[in-house]
């Protein structure tokens, strides 16, 4: 697989231009959720009737499952349009397609990016973690495992339908009525079962309750049974995304 | 084309090439043979069927049906070895305008690749050859129109290719950038690189190409080097008559005056061996077009010879 190396390699040399912002934001933007929900409206829940959720204080509830939605977030932003420019607006694709360099190497290198892509914003984010306090278990190192994974349980259905797309009208669509309803009601930000029966029920046919489920458990170093069935959901969905990415994209690169 | 010989050493070989998109047929059992060290032409007006062809040789597009070999494989099975010997500027330039101009040759490079150092020199090389050197650190997005596609031809020419695929090399640039590029690309061809262009320029074709196909609607109409097309379809020299608007005289006007005439929207074509006496005879008759001019036949006559349509329209 040279030749998905070197797309990774193409990516990565992008990459050079651009980390710094990229990076910046990694930071900023977990410091000013943990601070804003964790401290700010977490302050406010220690002081009420409950105190605690699931027995843990706010901030350290909130934290893992923000580190799962943010991977979701970024797998979003990363398969959308920047996808979008290499297949017809930069025509990335088609330059890489007129040498050695395979659709398979293509789609190859384009998730090895997107991992690395969301190993980083990842470890940034967990970083952020350990100096706000919420880490407790050296099984919590996991946790960013566990975010890479419903990031790419993401990332690869979406890159899948973006294959197939000409305009880019149906992605701010997408982050409306799919990431941002799973942002609020998957889990980050209260425990799902205070939710309607109906609306769990669907929180956990998505990838990301898994994800939120499996992170906070290992950020607080508990490994229950259930953790098997959260990576095999991640997994699932990641698998059959990649299938499904593998003959959109040949169609649409190949014709 | 029956008569066209097969030669054991040609580089492309296509033998009854189709490419259907559902129900439409965009190349129609085409046959021909590009030899090693010749620049050959597809000629044609937009959804010829040029651009159809020109992906199948690429390997990014598979035939629908009949026979195609380039560099002696198959392309649908050998692709990627076949593009390791290729080189392809495509229609619209696929540059990473995110990244500056030495770093497209360098990233290029590795696609094929080569270490990292010769990736380098190669580059360097390519900088000079497409006069590129004082702009090699620059962003792709702030070069001009020529220069962007002079990139564009150095970086198909990284892995120093047998065979350079050229689709449209000069649509959209200006008289000087178009002088330049065809410049370079004569040079390659000088140093034996086999060049396959698409173009609907005839000047371009007449330039660059040895040897050449006229396509229309998917099909070969007319082969051969542009000077015998232009025997064989035209007469050697064009009287053009432009008429005040709405005076243009009923054609029966200009009846035998010439071997042959077309009728265009603005002007009258009157093909004939001696364009000076036609222009006298056009006076004898008492005809007073605003302009005359007397030219030697080009490609596009023998495109309005065999489609009855100009080129580019």
């Amino acid at each position: 697989m040279t030749g998905a190396q070197h797309v990774l390699e193409h990516h990565l040399t992008v990459y050079r231009r651009t980390w710094k912002g990229s990076l910046f934001m990694s930071f900023l933007s977990p410091v000013l959720f943990l601070a804003a929900m964790g401290l700010g409206l977490g302050s406010l829940i220690a002081r009420g009737p409950v105190r605690t959720i699931d027995g843990v204080s706010y901030l350290v509830f909130l934290a893992p499952g923000l580190l799962a939605a943010s991977a979701m977030q970024a797998a979003f932003v990363e398969t959308t349009y920047p996808i979008m420019a290499r297949i017809q607006w930069q025509r990335t694709y088609e330059g890489m397609l007129a040498t050695p360099i395979a659709v398979l190497d293509v789609l190859v290198g384009e998730f090895g990016w997107l991992t690395f892509r969301l190993a980083l914003s990842s470890c940034a984010f967990f970083f952020v973690m350990l100096l706000f306090g919420t880490v407790h278990s050296v099984l919590a190192v996991l946790a960013i495992v566990a975010a890479i994974l419903t990031g790419l349980a993401f990332a690869a259905p979406i890159l899948s339908w973006t294959a197939t797309r000409r305009t880019d009208q149906s992605f701010a669509l997408i982050g409306r009525f799919v990431i941002t309803p799973l942002f609020l009601l998957g889990g980050v930000f209260f425990p799902l079962h205070q939710l309607p029966q109906v609306i769990q029920g669907i929180a956990w046919l998505t990838p990301l309750a898994h994800g939120v489920a499996l992170a906070r458990s290992l950020s607080l170093g508990v490994l229950a049974p259930s953790a098997g069935i959260h990576l095999a959901v991640l997994l699932l969905y990641a698998a059959i995304g990649i299938t499904a990415a593998r003959i959109t994209l040949q169609r649409r690169l190949v014709q | 084309m029956a008569s066209t010989p097969t030669r054991p050493d040609a580089l492309i070989h296509a033998r009854g090439l189709s490419k259907r998109f559902g129900d439409l047929v965009a190349v129609d059992a085409v046959d021909f043979d590009v030899n090693r060290g010749e620049a050959f032409g597809f000629l044609g007006p937009n959804g010829a069927g040029k651009t159809s062809t020109m992906r199948m040789i690429g390997c990014v597009s598979s035939p629908s049906g009949g026979v195609l070999r380039v560099l002696g494989m198959d392309p649908v099975h050998e692709g990627p070895r076949i593009r390791a010997r290729l080189g392809v500027v495509p229609q619209s330039d696929t540059l990473d305008t995110e990244l500056h101009v030495d770093e497209n040759l360098f990233t290029y490079a590795r696609y094929f690749g080569l270490p990292r150092d010769t990736a380098r020199r190669r580059a360097e090389q390519l900088l000079d050859f497409v006069q590129l050197r004082d702009r090699a650190h620059d962003n792709v997005e702030f070069l001009s129109g020529g220069m962007k596609r002079r990139l564009t031809i150095a970086r198909a020419l990284v892995n120093e290719p047998e065979l350079l695929l050229l689709d449209e090399p000069t649509t959209g640039l200006d008289p000087q950038a178009r002088h330049l590029v065809w410049d370079r690309l004569y040079r390659l061809k000088q140093q034996g690189v086999t060049i396959v262009l698409t173009t609907h320029y005839m000047d371009e074709a007449e330039q660059l190409c040895d040897r050449l196909v006229v396509m229309d609607k998917a099909k070969i109409v007319a082969f051969g080097s542009p000077r015998s097309l232009i025997d064989q379809y035209s007469s050697r020299e064009v009287l053009e008559l432009r008429f005040p608007i709405d005076t243009t005289p009923a054609l029966d006007g200009l009846d035998g005056l010439a071997e042959r005439i077309e009728a265009l929207p603005d002007r009258v074509l009157l093909y004939t061996s001696d364009g000076e006496a036609a222009a006298a005879a056009v006076h004898g008759r008492g005809l007073r077009p605003e302009s005359i001019l007397v030219r030697r036949s080009t490609l596009e006559d023998v495109f309005l010879r065999l489609t009855g349509r100009s080129l580019i329209e």
